[in-house]
């Protein structure tokens, strides 16, 4: 990032954390945690423990780091290399981010970068027109369906941590990541002690991936003798009845269907059901009992959109509810050929132009490359 | 040794002679050690040896307890304890490991079977007490019962699941509600093999021996001799990544690694070079070795048998899905275990 655009980001996000320090929410136990943070064009730190909120507003105040994350893990020693750092559990998290559910609107609001000139294009191009280099950037934007698509995932993951895996409504914090996806947290004692392979196995479960035939009652062998799962039963047995039958009504004809059809169509079948009932989060975030996960509250230096908790998810518009930043006019040249639409208003397409939009637009634009300060 | 809280009866300890109190019940009948050294008591003495033995070789020492009169209960009892003594006179890991787990796999039978018969009749229902108790009391786990299931929570289940590699154990096979996993008696029993194997291990190697009687000393004898047949001779280099030093672990346990497993580790010391001599006596101390079979299978792997296909290392994609794949940072960025240790992190 260029050194003006540097400065106006960092003030922003000083100004936020000085207006804002009480959306910024520390999870519980959190001397027992790791912090890291980063700067505008700087490297990750990390190892670093933190006594007290007053400690942490100070460094927020003092470095205005472009990210800020937290360890979803205790530790004795959270300040303390990796290997002596004594792990005591971990929170459960997941990641759902709308760039993984391939959604057909992704094209819409995309922007490629070139690689090389940095010239920028609304749609994909075998080559960049004005060099010629084969490698590109892309930048998505604000884009309402992502949310709502985003949003039905949540909905699907919070189903299960309940009714399936016992935890409760109160356990389970749904945050927007400050992006263009969301964050779950569980607290719940627990779950807490799982280890890495644990986790991943239960991903495996939320994702639906792995299922065999035979849960389901359908054999290699011997078929006709082959009871299927009924709708209204708990868990995968009860999803996927509801999947394959849709009504009670159906199930005689479905049974006979699915039974004459066999056990290599049967997994098809759940392979199916895998893409439209799973849910699709990133498992490697929640394999990982070490990582460092974006603090709540704090700003995202992806679209300078903060991390916030989303009490009522329905009602939730991250581009009006997470956008927090200054509303001072700033002028700025703008190369960006999508619309954006943040805080009920409509901002571009702009074609290497000079405007001067509210300081939130800006710092978005900027962050996302796709403007910079006059 | 510590005192029970379990309250056996002799019944109970025949079966589970494991536990804290078998000990306590034969101090209270007035055996001892000296005693246990008379000639009289040679018999006791080759039935522990024999105990040993079957269990070195793979196999699952067994009675028909049900039938047995009092005397003989005392002698299950006693040829367990003896049995004991003999191993740590001997001091041979492999050979206690391999005897805890075939004695765990010896009391999964009754475990199982009691577990399961507390539906049949009333009067049996302490039968299926005294194991969940056993379950409770030795390993913290609290199962629960519910019409003939029986259930343990979600991360109870997955932090024992995760050491089995077939796909019928995963999550997502299994009946879950409101964070609990439902199993049948056989399954839960299954599911702490391992545990009670390392419980009765750990039981063994804290016991402290002065002396033991001379009558003990030639079986003892016999035993270290027994002992050079499992070999320890396998180098494991310590650039093998996670999952490769997994599986080696799990077979020097004499523990069962699943066929995908062996696979992994038969394709990559194959790719890094090593013969299939050199590779066979790794699978020695399987529960199911036999030599001839497979040398056979790593030929065929090799490709230097049948069609001369060489079969290529699996992925780590591969062996995620497979419970097989223990990942550490130094993993990041590789596709397949191959490029463990080659390929610098960016
Ligand atoms: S990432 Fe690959 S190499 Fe590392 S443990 Fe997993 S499977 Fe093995
Ligand atoms: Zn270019
Ligand atoms: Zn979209």
């Amino acid at each position: 990032m260029l050194e003006k655009d540097t400065a106006i980001v960092e003030n922003a996000i000083k100004e936020y954390y000085f207006n804002h320090f009480d959306l910024v929410n520390v999870p519980p136990k959190h001397t027992q945690r790791e912090f890291g943070y980063q700067k505008i064009n700087g490297g990750m730190i990390r190892h670093i423990a933190i006594k007290d909120n007053k400690e942490l507003h100070l460094l927020l105040m003092k470095e205005a780091p472009s990210d800020v994350y937290c360890s979803n893990a205790y530790y004795s020693f959270p300040n303390l290399p990796m290997s002596e750092k004594d792990w005591k559990g971990a929170d459960l998290i997941f990641d759902i981010d709308a760039k993984d559910l391939t959604l057909s609107c992704r094209n819409d609001h995309s922007v490629f970068k070139c690689g090389s000139c940095h010239g920028i294009m609304p749609g994909k191009q075998s080559a960049c027109p004005k060099c010629g280099s084969t490698k590109f950037d892309v930048v998505s934007v604000a884009c309402k369906n992502c949310i709502s698509e985003s949003k039905k995932e949540v909905k699907k993951l919070v189903r299960i941590l309940g009714e399936d895996l016992g935890i409760k409504k109160e356990e389970t914090e749904v945050y927007f990541s400050g992006n263009e996806g969301f964050h779950i947290r569980v607290i719940n004692d627990n779950y807490e002690m799982l280890g890495s392979q644990e986790r991943a196995d239960l991903v495996d479960y939320i994702m639906f991936n792995g299922a065999m035939p035979e849960t389901f009652g359908i054999k290699k062998q011997n078929n006709s003798k082959s009871t299927l799962p009924e709708m209204g039963e708990a868990g995968w047995k009860g999803r996927v009845a509801t999947s394959l039958f849709g009504s009670k009504t159906k199930v005689p004809k479905v049974t006979r269907q699915i039974i004459s059809d066999g056990y290599l169509a049967f997994q098809v079948k759940l392979d199916e059901i895998r893409q439209t009932m799973g849910v699709k989060v990133d498992p490697k975030v929640t394999m990982d009992i070490h990582r460092i996960f974006r603090l709540e509250g704090s700003v995202n230096s992806k679209s300078g959109l903060s991390k916030i908790q989303c009490k009522n998810l329905d009602d939730f518009d991250p581009f009006l509810d997470a956008c927090l930043i200054g509303e001072e006019e700033v002028n700025i040249i703008a190369n960006c050929p999508v619309l954006i639409r943040l805080k009920n208003k409509k901002y571009g397409p702009y074609a290497n132009e000079q405007i001067s939009v509210p300081k939130y637009a800006a710092v978005y634009m900027i962050c996302k490359g796709l403007a910079s300060v006059v | 040794m510590k005192r029970g809280v379990l309250h056996p009866g002799i019944m109970d300890l025949a079966k589970y002679p494991f536990l804290a109190e078998a000990g306590e019940y034969l101090r209270d009948k007035g055996f001892n050690l000296e005693q246990l050294g008379h000639p009289d008591w040679m018999p006791l003495v080759e039935k522990a040896y024999g105990r040993i033995i079957t269990a070195s070789s793979g196999q699952v020492y067994s009675s028909d307890i049900e039938k047995l009169k009092d005397l003989d209960k005392d002698m299950e009892i006693l040829s367990f304890i003896v049995a004991v003594i003999l191993l740590k006179a001997a001091g041979i890991n492999t050979l206690t490991r391999r005897f805890s787990l075939a004695e765990a796999r010896r009391s999964e039978k009754y475990l199982e079977h009691d577990l399961g018969r507390k539906y049949v009749s009333d009067k049996a229902v302490k039968d299926s007490d005294f194991p969940l108790k056993i379950i409770q009391e030795l390993f913290s786990v609290k199962v629960v019962v519910e019409n003939d299931e029986f259930m343990l929570s979600v991360p109870n289940y997955l932090q024992r699941a995760v050491h089995f590699h077939e796909k019928e154990w995963k999550l997502v096979n299994r009946r879950v509600a409101t964070g609990f996993v439902h199993l049948t008696a056989h399954e839960t029993v299954r599911l702490i093999r391992t545990e009670l194997g390392q419980y009765i291990n750990s039981r063994i190697q804290s016991i402290t021996l002065t002396s033991i009687p001379d009558t003990f000393k030639a079986r003892v004898q016999d035993l270290v001799q027994l002992a050079t047949k499992f070999s320890d001779a396998v180098v494991i280099s310590s650039d093998y990544p996670p999952c490769v030093k997994h599986a080696i672990e799990v077979l020097e346990k004499g523990e069962n690694l699943p066929h995908s497993g062996r696979f992994l580790l038969a394709t990559y010391l194959l790719a890094r070079g090593q013969t299939t001599d050199q590779i066979a006596p790794l699978f020695k101390n399987a529960p199911d070795y036999n030599e001839r079979v497979t040398r056979y299978q790593l030929e065929h792997i090799s490709g230097s048998s049948g069609k001369g296909t060489k079969y290529q290392c699996p992925s780590c994609d591969k062996l995620r899905s497979e419970n097989l794949c223990f990942a550490i940072p130094d993993c990041d960025g590789i596709i397949n275990p191959i490029q463990f240790g080659k390929k610098r992190k960016i």
